[in-house]
């Protein structure tokens, strides 16, 4: 049985599997990046480690986060490299049965079914399981 | 294992690899010390093995001891037998080891092969009675250099340099708050354990520096290897072996190196019938070169080999479906090249054992540029291939500028940092078509605006902006910035992955107040489009036709002046931009001249009615400096390019060089020199009566039409010719001159200097025009080409030891 930490984004669940998650936390102050991708919101210092910060919303082609709401950090490592990501909400860690878990992600559009795993059938809703590696990997598009 | 068996096991490891170049170097000269040296290696491995109870490995050292006895009793010769079975003696004994290492007892096995084959080099020999002892004090020596040297775990350095840079940051965050409380209590120790954290790190550093020689040491008996295998001869040169580099860096290049060394063996260097034939000598040569050259490594395997040929890149582009015909038709040589750097791209026509083992260029490219290291190949097909790998010192920590712009902070190495200008008063920044452009003593600067440049939106600054003169990539730029805030020491970070096809940036770190910063590289900003001297509206939308000459890239700046159209003028031969009032213009002798730094600058105009009646502010190009110094008034200066011009043809009028194609428009290139000689009036030479004649030996046309009235204009009598073969002939011809200008990159030019030294232009100057001023030391004088006043002067020193004569 595998580990999610649930997050929220638009009103719909992500599980970011429990063993990539470092970290939880409110956005310390960040220094932007230009020429980045624009996915990337900027970098900051988590005890001494250089992060980057991904905007899982805008990863997902989902509109920005009302002005109002403040997000959190979700800090992931991926080959030896930290990442936050960006979202509206981080709820419980879940323990879906296996059998709840479907690895044909087609129903999903193509941004989504690039970043997901698989998609797991909780009692009243859907939750896509995110692909942590796929989801990190951003093209270069403004590179000058 | 106990502690004495890993030390031997160390000890002996180190000592094999030093072994291979000492067995090249006995084969190549039966030298008695290299001799020496394998012996006692092989004589230490059999007497500590008797102590340990290994008797596999003392039984194959000792039969190599035996073979090294016989070499230095001079009863066998050093020859490719004698040295190919110690090597293999070396490999069974390598074998042995790492088994030990693994299991901590010696592998079960049969050595009798490699035995066999050491005692029956030469005529058969009883192994000899009595043991040859080491001489007396060497063993006393070795242990004194044991004593005085540790082992460590590279594991604890790596460790302690982390700790040390973290070190470092802390000591920067407690600096910057003893800034804002200076006469804290804690000021004085505080600054000592700066000073002590500097020493600190600065000596760990040094722990974990290697002489890239370590690496180096197994390319000698790897390219005898693949020269013996595939019946070639080839010469390795290696230099700059003791060039040190943070042990990291020399673990990630081992194997890219060792590839390239492999390549150029394998593919590079022909086989000896095709030598012949080619005419070059029957052995190759690879040659492996280390230096530090402006904070970065440098090292470049060049071969003398067969080179990379286009046509089969371009080919093997086509079949792989990289490129099409048409796309590579668009691409210059160096682009080309670029493809053999693609993943499965091998041009190689057949798989040896040695290359083609799946490990290409790309790898080699991807394990650089992790480093943050660049590679490029630089090719002659038929005279051989030249890999240069520059590698930053990512792991160091360095001293930096830290730099506001648009709000943000970023750190600028301060080793590519030449000086600060602050903006205003003498330092005008000028704008000419939204490019921006530094008047810096008698030079212009190209600009690039940092903010721009990052795409940061407009923000209001404080006071004047700064400008960092930066030299990088073979060019001198300026930077500019809103302000500099702060110098620190920063521990150089790689960008994450994500951020790394960014090239301006060199990397990240955490300031002292614990921000993260991203560190600017002055070579990416160099590079980037939008980057130096090019402007944005200039660069054409639809692609520029490919260069018909050589396609040689060079600044002109753009005006308009006269008639319509936009007119070109080479920025080298430009002093200064400035403007004037034509109510200012004075006439003396006829002439429009005006008062300009303390003296009368003759003028002139492309239009003959501009000095007549025309009222209002014009801008001046400065022609030339100082008291040569002529002005050009022109309506409007439009912008400063860098191209690779086409000549679509040249100029049949007087004034004009050439038309051209220059940001796609026709152009028309103004002839300096005319002007100049307009301004000063014709026939008065100002180089004393005797012209003195110069030859200009320069296979590129258009540089041709271009240093021609330059030279004129300077008071020299010029005959240009386009090879080394018709320099010859005029000189046949008995065709007398006083000094030579030659593009170094003249076919056979060298030969030609070398030549100077006898016949009817014996002891003539001989200045070689480079195109950064720089031959690494191959001329006795030489000038970057588009730098009209550094030449005429380096032309005046060359031509002045013969008037003392």
């Amino acid at each position: 049985m595998r580990e999610l930490v649930a997050i929220t984004l638009a009103g719909q669940a992500f599980g970011i599997p429990v063993e990539e998650v470092r970290d939880v936390l409110a956005p310390p102050p960040m220094t932007p990046v230009p020429l980045a991708p624009p996915e990337v919101a900027g970098a900051l210092n988590l005890r001494g480690r250089i992060v980057i910060v991904i905007d899982l919303r805008k990863r997902l082609g989902l509109p920005p986060l009302a002005d109002d709401m403040k997000p959190m950090c979700v800090v992931i490592e991926q080959a030896d490299e930290l990442y936050a990501f960006l979202v509206d909400r981080v709820g419980d860690v879940l323990r879906p049965a296996d059998e709840t878990v479907e690895h044909g992600t087609a129903v999903l559009d193509p941004v989504w079914r690039q970043v997901a795993a698989g998609i797991c059938r909780l009692e009243d809703s859907l939750l896509v399981v995110l692909d942590v590696a796929r989801a990190v990997e951003l093209g270069i598009r403004a590179a000058a | 294992m106990d502690d004495l068996l890993r030390e031997f096991l160390a000890e002996t490891v180190e000592s094999l690899a030093a072994l291979d170049s000492a067995l090249i170097d006995l084969e190549k000269s039966a030298d008695p010390a290299a001799l020496q040296s394998i012996f006692r290696v092989f004589h230490t491995i059999k007497g500590t093995c008797g102590f340990f109870a290994l008797p596999r490995l003392e039984r194959v050292a000792h039969a190599a001891e035996n073979v090294l006895a016989r070499l230095r009793d001079g009863e066998l010769e050093a020859g490719p037998d004698v040295v190919g079975a110690i090597f293999l003696a070396t490999d069974r004994i390598k074998e042995m080891l790492s088994a030990l290492a693994q299991s901590g007892a010696e592998p079960r096995g049969d050595d009798r092969d490699v035995i066999a084959r050491l005692e029956a080099l030469g005529k058969a020999a009883p192994a000899p009675a009595d043991e040859p002892q080491p001489q007396g004090a060497a063993p006393a020596r070795e242990l004194a250099v044991a004593s005085e040297t540790i082992r460590v775990n590279v594991a604890l350095l790596d460790q302690l340099m982390t700790t040390a840079s973290e070190l470092v940051l802390t000591r920067n965050q407690l600096l910057q708050v003893l800034r804002n409380d200076m006469r804290s209590t804690f000021a004085a120790p505080l600054q000592r354990l700066s000073q002590v954290t500097t020493e600190l790190q600065e000596t760990v550093m040094r722990t974990r520096m290697q002489p890239i020689g370590n690496v180096w040491s197994k390319l000698p008996r790897l390219v005898r290897e693949v020269a013996r295998e595939l019946g070639k001869t080839i010469s390795l040169d290696m230099r700059g072996s003791e060039t040190e580099l943070d042990r990291q860096v020399l673990e990630l290049i081992r194997d890219p190196i060792t590839h390239m060394v492999r390549n150029a063996a394998d593919h590079g260097i022909e086989p000896p019938t095709e030598r012949a034939r080619a005419g070059k000598p029957a052995v190759g040569r690879i040659s492996v070169n280390a230096f530090h050259e402006g904070g970065h490594v440098v090292i470049e395997v060049t071969d003398d080999g067969r080179g990379f040929a286009l046509d089969r890149i371009k080919a093997r582009a086509v079949s792989l479906g990289l490129a099409s015909e048409a796309d590579l038709a668009a691409l210059s040589e160096r682009e080309i090249r670029d493809f053999v750097f693609r993943p499965g791209f091998s041009t190689a026509e057949r798989v040896t054992s040695i290359s083609g083992r799946g490990v290409g260029l790309d790898v080699v490219r991807a394990n650089l540029e992790r480093l943050g290291g660049t590679i490029d190949i630089d090719s002659a097909p038929g005279h051989g291939t030249t890999f240069k790998i520059v590698l930053p010192l990512t792991l160091a920590i360095v001293s930096a500028l830290i730099v506001e712009s648009g709000g943000e902070r970023f750190a600028l190495p301060q080793m590519a940092v030449l000086e600060l200008v602050q903006v205003g008063g003498e330092h005008k920044i000028e704008w000419l078509n939204r490019v921006p452009v530094l008047r810096l003593r008698d030079r212009l600067l190209p600009i690039v605006w940092l903010r721009r440049l990052l795409g940061q939106s407009r923000g209001e600054t404080a006071g004047e902006p700064i400008v960092i003169v930066t030299e990088a990539a073979g060019r001198t730029f300026g930077i500019m910035v809103d302000a500099i805030a702060d110098a620190e020491e920063i521990v150089v970070k790689p960008v994450g992955p994500v951020l790394r096809g960014i090239p301006i940036f060199a990397g990240n770190t955490i300031l002292g107040d614990g921000r993260v910063v991203f560190i600017l590289d002055p070579a990416g900003i160099a590079a980037a489009k939008g980057g130096v001297g090019i402007s944005a509206a200039a660069t054409p939308a639809a692609p520029v036709p490919a260069p018909k000459d050589h396609g040689e890239q060079f600044s002109l700046l753009l005006f308009r002046a006269g008639t319509a159209g936009v007119k070109a003028i080479p920025l080298g031969v430009v002093g200064r931009l400035e403007e004037i009032d034509l109510a200012d213009v004075e006439f003396a002798d006829g002439k429009p001249v005006v008062q300009y730094r303390g003296r009368l600058m003759p003028l002139a105009a492309m239009s003959s009615d501009t000095f007549a009646g025309a009222r209002g502010r014009r801008p001046l190009i400065v022609l030339a400096q100082d008291e040569d110094a002529v002005g050009l008034v022109v309506d409007a200066i439009e912008d400063i390019v860098e191209e690779a011009v086409a000549i679509e043809r040249p100029a049949g009028q007087d004034g004009l060089i050439a038309s051209a194609i220059i940001a796609g428009k026709a152009t028309d290139i103004i002839d300096a020199g005319y002007y100049l000689k307009a301004a000063r009036g014709l026939g008065q030479s100002r180089k004393g009566p005797a012209p003195r004649h110069v030859l200009l030996i320069e296979n590129n046309a258009f540089f041709r039409t271009l240093l021609v009235p330059v030279l004129r204009a300077a008071g020299y009598e010029v005959v240009s010719v386009a090879s080394v073969e018709e320099a010859r002939a005029l000189c046949a011809s008995g065709k007398s001159v006083d000094a030579i200008l030659a593009d170094e990159d003249t076919p056979g030019i060298e030969a030609f200097a070398r030549s100077l030294d006898s016949g009817e232009w014996r002891g003539k100057p001989l200045v070689a025009l480079a195109d950064h001023g720089d031959t690494e030391g191959r001329f006795p004088a030489a000038v970057q080409k588009l730098d009209s006043r550094a030449l005429l002067d380096t032309l005046g020193r060359a031509l002045r030891p013969q008037d003392a004569a």
